[in-house]
């Protein structure tokens, strides 16, 4: 038998359910993989007891002939950016440290309730604001990846679901919750040749989710191919009154419907998306990904996206705007750390806890977000960039007149070394600029592998759907994966 | 429109987060670089076009109007609520005193 840890979510279900194996051994293995793998410093916090008791309910479900939950048997990894009940939730900040959460997030919950169990609290960008890794407060995270020159360059897992990433590429889980509000939950896939997907803005609850930008936040699925995506994303997403954005819609079975023949189906390729200084390898991975739709049995379109530009740097007013606001309720006084100097008043206690407990990527953005939101620039920062968002979803509602899904490139580079991008906040920014538009738009979007670049790294492709259509995103991906046959995997080196 | 180590300091004080002289001016240049890149949105004709509010069209739901219509949501977990509090003292948030 193939080793254990190199199953995913469908193989572990389908292997539980059938007896090939219990799910105490799968859970066994993936913890000791957890354990041998610190050097990667995914995990944030370890919870095998939590997998493990979750392992044996599926193991006890299944001997007295019950029958056995979406994911039951499957261990996951938890972004640290859900509240899990009991187990401390930092979103990797200093200034959550110490915060166990009363409750559990909706999306956490509806994963137990799958049967799933946590392996542990994945590590992030603080608040999951980066694109790197490099901005959490605990270490920065390695991508498992090594460039074929030989070299031993640490690099980086993308982010800020790097954690994440990591964790599912090394096999130190089969699957990883994720969080994507400018890009990062597709990013860190493209970065370490996993698939994810981030559902329509509504699909999954944000309750007990740490915020960052909430008309932006939504959490999906990082996992190995489309088909696990599709599975877990399926336990993830549901309607929760606890969030006035859930969506009252019933969860469509996504994998029963996966389907790679895309007969009648038209593929955007949208034009704005060549942009200046996008490697060539990129660019040319992008031809394959329509010629393979194109050999799926789509149609091939090209399509006009005229905003285009305008959404990273509207992105960069509305995400701060809207985190500065979530982020004004770490005050040192309901929850977390609290620096209180000698002689100091509320205010300078307020002042001094979120001077020491914010990390330097998280100031900026909290500073950016409350200049464009202070009074006299209001209308000419936020607002202005509130309408620009208005014209980007418009594009893509005029796009959808010419084709079923669009395809382009998930991020304009492979993966960069840890420190190469860090002093020019500006430079890492750019990094999401094919992943903003989607997001801006609300729209479901995902990433599969597509290839290797010249020094061995992966490359991926993203597909974006309408509204409330994820199964004509998991299609094409399903197209794509079948027919890119992306096997490569990282060397163990930790 | 940039920022000068005044205005800096300004936003660090609304944003409640202290700051010294030598993060201030570290900060000048990276948000005027910044600033000086989205102003580029100044560009776009957006007469006659309404703020986005909602990415996705839905309604406001209005839960019944009873106590704890959601045990999750409702009341009667103080303990729960003061769990994480740095200082908690008589079933109450403690602060720094702020009447003289």
């Amino acid at each position: 038998m193939t080793n254990i840890t190199d199953l995913g979510v469908k193989a572990i279900r389908d292997g539980v359910r059938e007896g090939t194996f219990s799910a105490r051994e799968v859970t066994e293995a993936f913890n000791a993989n957890v354990a041998a793998g610190k050097q990667l410093n995914a995990f944030l916090v370890e919870t095998p007891e939590h997998a493990l008791a979750a392992a044996d309910a599926a193991d006890k479900a299944r001997a007295a002939g019950e029958e056995l939950a979406p994911m039951a048997g499957v261990p996951i990894g938890m972004k640290d950016l859900f509240c899990t009940e009991g187990v401390a939730t930092t979103a990797a900040s200093h200034i959550l440290e110490g915060f166990t959460p009363q409750y559990e997030s909706t999306v956490s919950a509806n994963l137990w309730k799958a049967g799933a169990g946590m392996l542990g609290k994945l590590n992030m960008d603080q608040f999951a604001m980066g694109s790197s890794n490099e901005t959490s407060a605990f270490g920065n995270v390695i991508s498992p990846w090594r460039r074929n020159d030989g070299g031993n360059t640490d690099l980086a897992p993308g982010g800020s679901s790097g954690g994440s990433a990591s964790a599912v590429s090394g096999r130190l889980c089969p699957a990883a919750t994720g969080t994507d509000t400018g890009g990062s939950i597709r990013q860190p896939a493209a970065f370490v040749g996993i698939s994810g997907i981030k559902p329509t803005y509504g699909r999954c609850s944000r309750w007990g989710v740490v915020a960052f930008a909430s008309s932006l936040d939504q959490a999906g699925p990082m996992a190995h191919d489309v088909t696990d995506c599709a599975i877990m994303l399926q336990a993830m997403a549901g309607f929760d009154p606890k969030d006035a954005t859930s969506l009252d819609l019933p969860v469509p079975d996504w994998e029963s419907a996966l389907s790679s023949d895309l007969k009648g189906k038209r593929v955007g390729i949208p034009k704005e998306y060549r942009i200046d200084g996008t490697p060539a390898e990129i660019n040319e991975l992008w031809d394959k990904g329509a010629e393979w739709l194109k050999d799926a049995g789509a149609e091939i379109v090209e399509i006009s996206l005229p905003h285009t530009k305008y959404a990273l740097p509207a992105y960069y007013i509305i995400a701060p705007a809207e985190a500065s606001s979530n982020l004004a309720r770490y005050d040192g006084v309901r929850y977390g750390t609290r620096e209180l100097p000698d002689g100091a008043g509320l205010q300078d206690m307020y002042a001094a806890t979120r001077a020491e407990g914010f990390g330097p990527e998280v100031k900026r953005r909290i500073m950016i977000g409350t200049y464009v939101l202070s009074a006299g620039f209001y209308d000419a920062y936020y607002t202005q960039a509130q309408k620009v968002r208005t014209l980007i979803a418009r594009d893509f509602e005029a796009a959808w007149e010419h084709c079923d899904v669009i395809l382009a490139p998930t991020a304009p580079s492979a993966a960069f070394g840890l420190g190469e991008k860090a002093d020019d906040p500006l430079a890492m920014y750019l990094n999401d600029v094919f992943a903003v538009p989607a997001s801006l738009a609300g729209l479901p979007a995902m990433s599969v592998p597509g290839g290797l670049d010249g020094q061995g790294l992966p490359l991926g492709l993203q597909i974006v759907g309408k509204a409330l259509d994820e199964q004509s995103v998991l299609n094409a991906g399903l197209a794509i994966e079948q027919r890119a046959g992306f096997t490569a995997r990282p060397d163990k080196w930790w | 429109m940039s920022v000068d180590s005044k205005t800096v300091k300004k936003i660090a004080s609304l944003a409640r987060i202290h700051m010294d002289d030598a993060e201030v001016e570290a900060l000048v240049p990276e948000l005027n670089n910044i600033l000086g890149w989205v102003e580029q949105l100044g560009e776009v004709d957006v007469s006659g076009v309404e703020p986005m509010t909602a990415v996705i069209p839905n309604k406001l739901r209005l839960r019944d109007d009873v106590i704890n219509a959601d045990p999750l949501t409702g009341g009667g977990v103080r303990d729960k609520v003061l769990a994480n509090a740095p200082v908690a003292e008589h079933g109450f948030f403690g602060v720094p005193k702020v009447i003289e």
